[in-house]
């Protein structure tokens, strides 16, 4: 599958990010694509980079150099509400619903970049907010509350829901953003196998159903290879490996960065290679 | 129990009051509205007036501090803008009441967005003191600009007619005041069924994920001030029509905190509550006072004896509501609500 995409038109292309805080580079010339229709997955150790990396698309941090291009674009100059408009979304690792709302305004807000009602409108309600604000309703609840089954929660307060349906509510209010390129900082983190397959599930029938690309951060490498067709990894800001999850897993920078280049990792590489843990300890 | 209120639309989902029964009570309320001028004292028909006239302003502080989160203390400075705006219009000018209400409202807005600009930096605290300093800024011009507000003694303003009617007594003024209120609080509770009163809690909760939404937040943070502070406008306007005489100590910094107080009692971020707050705060004095007349009959010097006890029943009221109930007295009124719906089956 992934060397099919690899020939695809790129919906997002970081090129040579480099962020730094202080003397500290947070991200070294870091480029990848993340091809239209894909399901692109970023690993890698804990403060590899990847949620500064996130943090720079969708236009938190200013990279001190190189670009990211959303469908062929330049947006380095976008400030991040505007990327909104563009039709990038994102979640956040730590969940970033608005506590006091309910799960349906919370979705409803997704959609705010793309609504009109101006200022007297909304003080009087009737007329032109209300007919956008019930067409809204009608398509969250018939696309979104149907399609991520939360319909028995639309009412309740964000706050005293389960973590599992926190995340699946951060994914809805997502795709109220009408996205082109979805962005979620680890869907599944924290999750049961159970949440965790739902949410594979979810991810999947996005991008089949909904034709969105999505880039993601995750942890849990049985999802990350098991849904990606493209898994870039990152180790001390720098892309060290980048391709098919397959290609991926055998790489032994990738397998050094997780292992360590220890005993372990040794051990790891030996006998993968074929040879005996005995031998290697000789060779040493 | 509630039952029989089962939703076939959507649009009956999203209506501010969803039940008959609801409605049934607000047309009660209104009907009560309408006769009270006809029933009441003119000493309560002043208390109407002014509990409407601190409802509004509390209704535009609530949309920044409650809904929005940005905390003020320049509501009552913001009512001086409006309330000078409208007396130097009637006395310079003499243009209708509505056209000087909404310019009050205007005025106060535009100073509002000025006051607002530190908000995209600063929050919470730093908010406070800004604010605070800007209402010390609005005293200061109040006070100095002689020619335009006339200085430390103010401005004497002649009763405003509308439709050949003068308003010169609390039962006209009913008529202005009662109405005006009405429609601010529709109209705020209406903004909070669409993207923009959505967009101010967001940026109350959460702003850094507001933002990834599209939110842009200097112009709704600023949207917010100019709102709150059109609502203090045209609320400081009325309040002018109401006494008269505008001076620059009409609208002290600890009027501002009475707002403030009052929203707190109410419960922010709550329509209700603003209403709730505000005729709380206006009236409860007023009741202690009363009190306080009852007992003097047994009591030979209980003027004397009770005055001050009933400052300090007042403020152990206000830590009371901070200790036992700090969603305020909208939360008490909606868990009396539910109960009343789920009976007599308990939560």
């Amino acid at each position: 599958m992934a060397s099919e995409l690899s020939h695809g038109k790129p919906a997002l292309s970081v090129e040579r990010i480099t962020l730094t805080f202080g003397g500290l580079r947070a991200l070294n010339e870091v480029s990848f694509d993340v091809v239209e229709g894909s399901v692109t997955s970023v690993i890698g150790p804990n403060g590899a980079g990847k949620t500064s990396l996130f943090n720079a698309v969708s236009g938190f941090y200013k990279p001190s150099g190189g670009s990211v291009r959303l469908f062929g674009e330049t947006i380095d100059r976008v400030p991040a509400p505007e990327r909104a408009r563009l039709g990038l979304a994102r979640t956040f690792q730590n969940i970033a619903l608005f506590r006091g709302m309910t799960v349906l305004d919370n979705i409803k807000l997704g959609r705010h970049a793309h609504m009109s009602t101006g200022l007297l409108d909304a003080l009087w309600y009737f007329g032109r907010a209300r007919r956008e604000e019930l067409e809204l309703r009608a398509e969250i609840e018939r696309r979104i509350i149907d399609f991520l089954e939360i319909d028995h929660i639309r009412n309740a307060a964000v706050a005293a829901l389960p973590y599992g349906l926190q995340k699946r509510v951060e994914l809805a209010r997502a795709l109220a953003m009408r996205p082109r390129v979805l962005m979620l900082d680890e869907p599944v983190a924290g999750m049961n196998r159970e949440e965790t397959e739902d949410m594979a599930r979810f991810i999947l029938d996005v991008k089949e159903e909904w034709g969105v690309t999505i880039l993601m951060v995750e942890h849990d490498m049985g999802m990350v290879m098991d849904i990606s067709d493209h898994v870039v990894v990152l180790n001390f800001g720098e892309v060290i490996a980048d391709g098919s999850p397959r290609a991926v897993a055998a790489n032994p920078r990738v397998i050094e960065a997780y292992l360590g280049a220890g005993d372990v990792g040794d051990l790891r590489r030996r006998l993968q290679a074929g040879k005996g843990p005995t031998t290697g300890g000789k060779a040493a | 129990m509630r039952i029989g209120t089962a939703k076939e639309s959507y649009a009956a989902d999203e209506s501010l009051f969803d039940t008959a029964v609801q409605w049934r009570w607000l047309l009660v309320f209104f009907a009560l509205l309408l006769i009270f001028p006809f029933i009441a004292t003119p000493y309560w028909l002043f208390m109407a007036c002014l509990v409407a006239i601190n409802v509004a302003s509390a209704t535009g502080l609530n949309i920044l501090t409650g809904y929005t989160g940005l905390v003020s203390l320049g509501q009552a400075a913001f009512m001086g803008v409006g309330a000078y705006t409208v007396a130097w219009l009637e006395i310079n000018l003499g243009t209708p009441v509505l056209v000087n209400l909404v310019a009050g409202g205007l005025m106060a807005g535009a100073a509002g967005m000025l006051v607002g600009v530190p908000s995209l930096r600063v929050k919470g605290l730093y908010l406070a003191i800004a604010t605070i300093a800007a209402s010390v800024i609005f005293h200061f011009i109040f006070a100095n600009w002689t020619s335009v507000t006339g200085g430390v003694s103010g401005l004497t303003m002649p009763p405003g007619t509308i439709f050949g009617f003068t308003l010169d007594e609390p039962r006209d003024l009913y008529w202005l005041i009662v109405p005006i209120t009405v429609l601010m609080v529709i109209g705020a509770a209406n903004l909070f069924r669409t993207r923009i009163g959505r967009a101010f809690i967001a940026i109350r909760d959460r702003d850094i994920s507001a933002e990834v939404l599209g939110i842009r937040l200097l112009r709704f943070k600023l949207l917010s001030f100019a709102l709150s502070s059109f609502y203090a406008g045209v609320a400081g306007g009325l309040w002018a029509y109401f006494f008269r005489v505008v001076t620059p100590e009409s609208f002290p910094l600890l009027m501002s905190i009475f707002f403030l107080a009052a929203i707190i009692v109410g419960g922010m971020g709550s329509i209700l509550g603003a209403i709730l707050g505000a005729a709380f705060m206006t009236m409860v004095p007023e009741v202690l006072k009363m009190v306080v007349n009852w007992l003097s009959p047994w009591l030979p010097d209980a003027v004397a004896l009770l005055s001050p006890v009933r400052v300090m029943v007042f403020g152990a009221l206000i830590v009371g509501f901070l200790l036992f109930e700090p969603q305020g007295l909208a939360e008490m009124w909606r868990r009396l609500r539910r109960q009343f719906h789920l009976w007599p089956f308990k939560t």
